[in-house]
């Protein structure tokens, strides 16, 4: 007997995709099944109904698609402040979310002190830099080889800081964006496409365009200049970095000053959209399901999970949520993200992990 | 000089394995309870009693739980505070549907639903690791948080959406509701914390506890020892919601005495719990009460302590200066201590041993 006759035929099953593909068909097909049997049911509410909601109104479903798209940036970009530093650093920076309130805070407080709109971006890109020395200093440096919960918690204390630091010096009373001055377009384009009336707010396009001008960016000054070779450097090892004579105190202040601009950035277009106030922090929880399911590591996932996310919750709360009595975005993302955890465990982008005893 | 095992044979290994196994150190759990039994009602005023003590309880009994998960299993959990509020409900309809059953006995019951519920959002726990882990625990915050609101089921379809803690008596004496004396809620909240803790004693000093610590040191090897994962981390977040169940009912039933329950369950809630278990010191039963008593403490030190000494503050400013300062401590004794005030009181133990003579 050949060891090759012996040998099993290869198993389809053991590979994670065609199993989890097979399983969502069934279900589909078994639920389209069930509500074609049920009429009117529940079963009808849920697979049929919504899509036949998107075909017979497609220019709600471009309007819907499109809100997500544009909320799906904004969650991309602060989900790049996470990846930036953890990518560098290794650490899980909880405090993404309060730096975006607190650069967006400072330069509406600079403008109010009566500073230029342009000199209050200098200044508050300068009032990041102190703060990205500062925790390099004060946080960074003693807790450099603790574990990374301890870390995390570090980060905590930051953004409790920052919140008591941040109210006591510009209040806790919402701020108007300082949209006007800085040049951002306001307004909105109403398109005419598929039988409807879509409107556009410009302010989302330049949100959408500035996004990609930065991420674009990043990823030359992360491929071409020479610190972001060393970027990558100490995200790939930290003692090969510091072997080869990279110093890890000064990459890490360059990435959490970087973070600090990409925090400055989304808090002015968040502001835009809205008001400036502490209640960004909690849109700033948005970002770990965009984290989790683009993977830790990786750019491209933060954007790719960001529109996922942005643009699944849009529509599973157009079309789903009445069904449940609405609300639905405060957790739907999670069931997303984790959904995609389910088949890969370390995000759609994120490095494999590779554990060894 | 005081503090020293000199002396102490021991002849049995039962002896030599118990929890405490120093002389002094029974004592000074004696000590302890008895003052929390029997001091504390004697010299504290309902004031002392109902913003510090029965807070610290029922926020050590939550960070036991935590610990349970995060500490000794290695799960990171941000679902405290979901997990609580789950016990909360549960023991507010039970309570509908029997009003004359016992109502400390509806509080431990709830703390199975929690576990239930514990149990189902720990399933990715076998497939996610780490942060990823810690982000999708968030799914459970929200989703039972959005739930709290959502399903008027749960608060019996009131108008307000709160909880309404109805009058409650075991033999006679009110226990829960607008007339139970804080010293009995006191109590009530006491002896379960008491009884909790040793039962959690055991089971993290026992075979379970040891398959878990095996399992958050090296989850494969683990496996490879022959502790099966599934059943280890379930039983975890089981015991771990249970805990917390249990006190998010003790929360509103013992503490708070009814409310908008829904906003009390926040995810900061579950932050807190979370800087309690750390700053306490991970995988360890005395952190957590070191952790609630300074996580839970310290608003309170500040917002009467300081206008004490001479520093007069303002409402809003204080609650400021408060945040400030809780983030400033947290990074303070991450630096000092990263394995938390636990760590600390070791270091003070063993201090006391040599003492008079180092060397």
């Amino acid at each position: 007997m050949s060891d090759v006759a012996a040998r099993p035929a290869p198993n389809l099953l053991a590979n994670g995709w065609v199993k989890t593909g097979l399983i969502l068909v069934g279900v589909v097909a078994a639920a389209i099944l069930g509500a074609r049997l049920d009429g009117s049911g529940t079963l009808y509410k849920i697979f049929i109904d919504p899509f036949e909601q998107m075909v017979s109104a497609p220019d709600l479903l471009v309007q819907t698609i499109w809100e997500g798209l544009v909320t799906g940036v904004l969650y991309a970009l602060i989900a790049l402040g996470f990846v930036l530093i953890f990518k560098a650093s290794g650490v899980f920076n909880f405090a993404q979310g309060i730096m975006v309130v607190f650069a967006a805070l400072t330069l509406v407080g600079l403008h109010e002190k009566g500073v230029p709109a342009f000199l209050a971006v200098i200044l508050t890109l300068g009032v990041m830099f102190v703060l990205a020395v500062t925790i390099e200093r004060v946080v960074l440096r003693p807790l450099v080889n603790q574990p990374d919960i301890i870390l995390f918690m570090a980060t905590f204390g930051i953004t409790y800081f920052l919140i008591g630091f941040g109210e006591s010096v510009f209040g806790g009373s919402p701020k108007q964006m300082i949209a006007d001055q800085l040049y951002l377009p306001k307004g909105a384009i109403d398109l005419n496409i598929l039988g409807g009336l879509v409107s556009l707010q410009k302010i989302d396009i330049a949100a959408a365009v500035i996004a990609s001008i930065m991420i674009a960016a990043l990823a030359v000054f992360f491929q071409y200049t020479r610190i972001g070779r060393a970027l990558r450097a100490v995200a790939d090892s930290h003692k090969a970095a510091l072997s080869v004579g990279i110093s890890l105190n000064q990459i890490w202040v360059i990435v959490w000053f970087t973070a600090g601009i990409v925090a400055l950035i989304t808090g002015i277009m968040w502001g835009a959209r809205s008001d400036v106030s502490f209640a960004l922090e909690i849109v700033a929880l948005k970002a770990l399901p965009v984290l989790i399911l683009g993977g830790f590591t990786s750019i491209p996932g933060a954007i790719v999970g960001g529109l996922i996310i942005g643009i699944g919750e849009k529509m599973g709360e157009f079309y789903w949520g009445p069904l449940v009595g609405g609300g639905i975005e405060s957790w739907l993302a999670y069931f997303i993200a984790l959904g995609f955890l389910l088949v890969r465990p370390q995000g759609l982008f994120g490095d494999k992990i590779i554990e060894r005893i | 000089m005081f503090y020293r095992e000199a002396g102490q044979f021991k002849s049995t290994y039962t002896a030599d394995m118990a929890v405490f196994p120093i002389l002094q150190d029974r004592i000074g759990i004696a000590v302890i309870l008895l003052l929390a039994f029997v001091g504390v009602p004697l010299i504290g005023n309902d004031f002392f009693t109902t913003t510090v003590m029965i807070p610290f309880l029922v926020f050590s009994l939550a960070a036991i739980g935590l610990n349970i998960l995060t500490g000794y299993t290695g799960l990171v959990s941000l679902g405290t505070a979901a997990f609580m509020g789950v016990g909360a409900y549960s023991c507010y309809k039970m309570t509908t549907w029997w009003p004359d059953m016992n109502i400390i006995v509806l509080i431990l019951v709830s703390g199975l639903f929690s576990a239930a519920i514990g149990v189902f959002f720990g399933l990715p726990s076998l497939r996610i690791k780490g942060f990823y882990l810690a982000v999708a625990t968030l799914a459970a915050q929200f989703f039972l948080q959005w739930a709290f609101v959502r399903v008027p089921w749960l608060f019996n379809y009131n108008a307000s959406g709160a909880i309404e803690v109805p009058l409650r008596t075991v033999f006679g004496v009110p226990i829960t509701g607008a007339t139970a004396s804080p010293e009995t809620r006191y109590f009530v909240c006491l002896c379960l914390v008491v009884v909790l803790t040793w039962l959690a004693s055991n089971i993290v000093h026992g075979r379970i506890g040891r398959s878990w610590m095996a399992v958050r040191d090296m989850d494969i090897a683990a496996e490879l020892m022959g502790i099966k994962l599934l059943n280890a981390k379930l039983l975890a977040f089981a015991v771990s919601s249970f805990y917390c169940g249990v006190a998010g009912a003790m929360m509103i039933f013992l503490w708070y005495g009814g409310g908008e329950a829904a906003d009390v369950f926040n995810i900061r809630l579950s932050f807190n719990v979370l800087f309690m278990v750390i700053i306490g010191g991970l995988g360890s039963l005395i952190g957590s009460f070191f952790g609630a008593m300074f996580i839970a403490g310290l608003p309170t030190i500040l917002k009467f302590g300081l206008p004490a000494i001479g520093i007069p503050l303002a409402g809003a400013t204080a609650e400021h200066i408060t945040f400030m300062l809780v983030g400033a401590l947290i990074i303070f004794f991450l630096i000092v201590e990263p394995h938390g005030l636990a760590r600390l009181w070791q270091i003070a133990k063993q201090k006391l041993r040599t003492w008079p003579f180092p060397y």
